[in-house]
């Protein structure tokens, strides 16, 4: 056994507790410095977001008690009781590290099914491990492989191409519409949840011109403060509307508050220009019949829902093409893992025939008088040779033929049958 | 070397371009569409070469007679096609593109000789056989808008009545095929505009001076007026969009009309291009 994870998620604890045991950037490197000087691992690397907390770690001696003093270890550095902390906590070993890693990395194991962010948030935890001498060979070719296949997931699967949040697939369809979204304007009708996600998405898109609109222009103000943007005066419609590309409205109105008569007038006074309105509001905020208008395209939040639904389901479709990508890669890791460890044991097994050869000439020839002190050194120069060609031989081929390397998948069983307990690592 | 081998070539390149332009479409994977786009440029090599071998075969240009007339037009059409994949780096109008080409290719080959009878006293020299490439050429460039403007208005109605499926995703967006559309128009007006005059110079300069009315030329400069037109109304506040999009797909309508029934029934110099 030799990687372990010890972590939680969104699925094994509440947010209060991932709170607590979040990392940052400096907390991570100091605890990954910690295990190490502990000895409680060689290799460390914390990978920390909002939604996880994770300790991947190498040790060629580690065991399930080890995994459990890394779980104090935990409790003990974010000061919470072991108690509270070990029922969210789980541990993997070995491939299911590598497998729980791969699917991290591609978005399979994200309350955003396919999301994006993780990949970049794995990128940054290694590289931030690795410039802090934290990894070691194991971690640094394990994370490598991960990026690869979280790369690979995203460019061979539809998994993370479909939008899954109602303001996110409104910007793809005002993508579908105008294109690159950063030479255009748009304005925000509300200052609540869901306009503060839409802004968000649009500031993402880095659109050129922000406009934010409120019944409360103090509230607006704010808003316009904390995202960049310019406060338009709520009622003057007719100015406010004749210049963005989208309008996003999320605003609580009892009767329609874009009537047909004022995007018409609007529609005139931008040349008829394309519009998207995105209504997000309960009840609609934009009269149903401007859907008639020329060039202009009406989306409410019902449409989105639709949209995201399909996209979810689509998403859900393209999991067991990215298992298999997953899959396939955990077959060369541990391919690869086994063919290190398997030269490794062979070293082990040169030295200690070469002590046992020692020991058996010395009593094989003991009984036998004519041979010289010269060919009594013959002989074990011969079997020296001997032992070299046995083990040599495999341990070359071993680093050469990439598809003996794909054969081997349990080094366990090689030391077990050949070293003693003393001798293993 | 006889040309039909590098026809069958050209269509197996065309046909396994349009599967992998498909599959792009659907699946949008990258080395898909790059292999797609490498296949037809295979293809437009292969069918260069079929073009050139002909030409040698029948000692005559490839607008001579309607077979070779529409394999150009399909050449021209894929390379028109392929600059406007490369300048805008967009691959999805290219399972739209495609089946026109193959659809002319296929024509060409399967037109029997005797309707395909060569233009006898055709002018020659270099002003010549630029008048009929630069005028084939902008039917292509015309042939490449009509395809955007209905892919436009394919889009357009799906993302108006919300119904956006699979592929939707994948098109261009609306505001890039409008400027595609107006490239390939563009490029269309520009060559039809040179052609034309090259035209006028090439009859000038036969050594028998003749003045005489072709009905092919009053076609021409209604299709230019109406694309020059289409030009402008397509940036006014009342025409753009989808209405532009329709103007752009009738302009080409009597594009195929001047390239088919004037051209056969009505023009005497003019039979093949």
């Amino acid at each position: 056994m030799e990687i372990v994870l010890v972590g939680l998620n969104f699925r094994t604890a509440p947010v209060e507790v991932r709170e607590r045991v979040s990392f940052s950037h400096e907390q991570a490197l100091r605890a990954a410095e910690e295990l190490r000087s502990q000895g409680i691992l060689e290799e460390t690397l914390v990978l920390s977001t909002c939604n996880r907390s994770e300790v991947y770690g190498v040790n060629p001696g580690m065991n399930r008690e080890s995994a459990n003093a890394l779980s104090a270890y935990l409790s003990s550095f974010h000061k919470v009781r072991p108690d509270q902390l070990n029922p969210s906590l789980y541990h993997h070993y070995d491939h299911d590290v590598v497998r729980h890693l791969f699917r991290v990395s591609a978005g399979l194991d994200s309350m955003l099914l396919g999301e994006a962010e993780i990949l970049g948030q794995v990128r940054d935890a290694y590289l931030r491990a690795h410039e802090g001498h934290a990894t070691g060979p194991v971690l640094n070719r394990l994370f490598q492989a991960a990026l690869e296949i979280g790369k690979r997931v995203r460019a061979e699967t539809e998994l993370g191409t479909r939008p899954m949040g109602v303001a996110s697939a409104g910007m793809k369809l005002a993508e579908r519409i105008f294109g690159k979204l950063s030479d255009r304007s748009a304005l925000v009708l509300g200052a609540g949840t869901i306009s503060e996600q839409v802004v968000s998405q649009l500031r993402d898109r880095s659109i050129k011109n922000l406009y934010l609109s409120n019944r409360s222009r103090e509230k607006a103000e704010e808003f316009a403060k904390q995202y960049d943007g310019r406060v338009m005066e709520w009622g003057d419609w007719d100015n406010s509307l004749k210049q963005p590309d989208v309008i996003v409205s999320a605003v609580g109105v009892q009767e329609p508050l874009l009537t047909k008569p004022l995007i018409e007038r609007a529609m005139s006074a931008r040349g008829n220009r394309a519009l998207f309105l995105m209504d997000l509001g309960l009840p609609r905020n934009v009269d149903p019949t401007v859907a008639n208008l020329y060039n202009v395209y009406v989306y409410t939040m019902d449409d989105l829902t639709e949209i995201v639904e399909q996209n979810r389901a689509a998403r859900k479709s393209e999991v067991p093409k990215a298992e298999a990508l997953i899959e396939e890669h955990v077959g060369k890791f541990i391919s690869w893992q086994a063919s290190v460890e398997l030269i490794g044991v062979l070293d082990i097994l040169r030295g200690s025939m070469r002590e046992r050869r020692s020991a058996f000439l010395k009593e094989k020839l003991e009984g036998i008088n004519h041979f010289t002190p010269q060919d009594r050194e013959h002989i074990g120069t011969l079997m020296d040779e001997l032992i070299e060609k046995l083990l040599i031989v495999p341990a070359e081929r071993l680093r050469s033929e990439k598809e003996l390397r794909k054969k081997i998948q349990n080094v366990e069983a090689i030391r077990a049958l050949y070293l003693s307990d003393r001798e293993k690592p | 070397m006889t040309h039909q081998p590098f026809v069958i070539l050209t269509v197996l390149a065309y046909l396994a371009s349009l599967g992998l332009y498909l599959n792009f479409l659907y699946t949008g994977k990258e080395l898909t569409g790059r292999l797609a786009t490498t296949l037809m440029f295979l293809g437009l090599v292969v069918h260069y070469v079929a073009l050139l071998l002909r030409a040698k075969g029948t000692h005559t240009v490839p607008y001579h007679d309607l077979q070779g007339s529409m394999s150009l037009f399909g050449w021209l059409l894929a390379v028109t096609y392929l600059c406007l994949e490369i300048y805008h780096r967009q691959r999805t109008v290219g399972p739209f593109v495609l089946p026109i080409i193959l659809a002319f290719l296929g024509a060409a080959f399967l037109i029997p000789p005797a309707h395909s009878a060569a233009v006898q006293n055709l002018p020659h020299g270099v002003v010549f056989a630029l008048h009929v490439t630069l005028s084939i050429l902008a039917y292509a460039a015309f042939a490449l808008s009509c395809v955007l403007s209905l892919i436009y208005l394919g889009e357009e109605r799906l993302l108006k009545i919300r119904r956006l499926g699979d592929v939707v995703w994948r098109l261009p967006p609306l505001e890039l095929l409008e400027r595609m559309s107006h490239t390939s128009v563009l490029v269309g007006l520009a060559t039809i505009a040179v052609g034309t005059a090259l035209g006028f110079v090439a009859v000038d300069r036969l050594p028998q001076q003749q003045t005489y009315f072709d009905p092919k030329y009053l076609v021409t400069l209604v299709v230019m007026a109406l694309y020059v037109v289409y030009f402008q109304l397509a940036r006014t506040a009342s025409w753009r969009g989808a209405r532009a999009s329709k103007l752009c797909v009738f302009n080409f309508a009597l594009v195929i009309l001047s390239f088919t029934v004037v051209n056969l029934y009505f023009s005497q110099h003019h039979r093949y291009f």
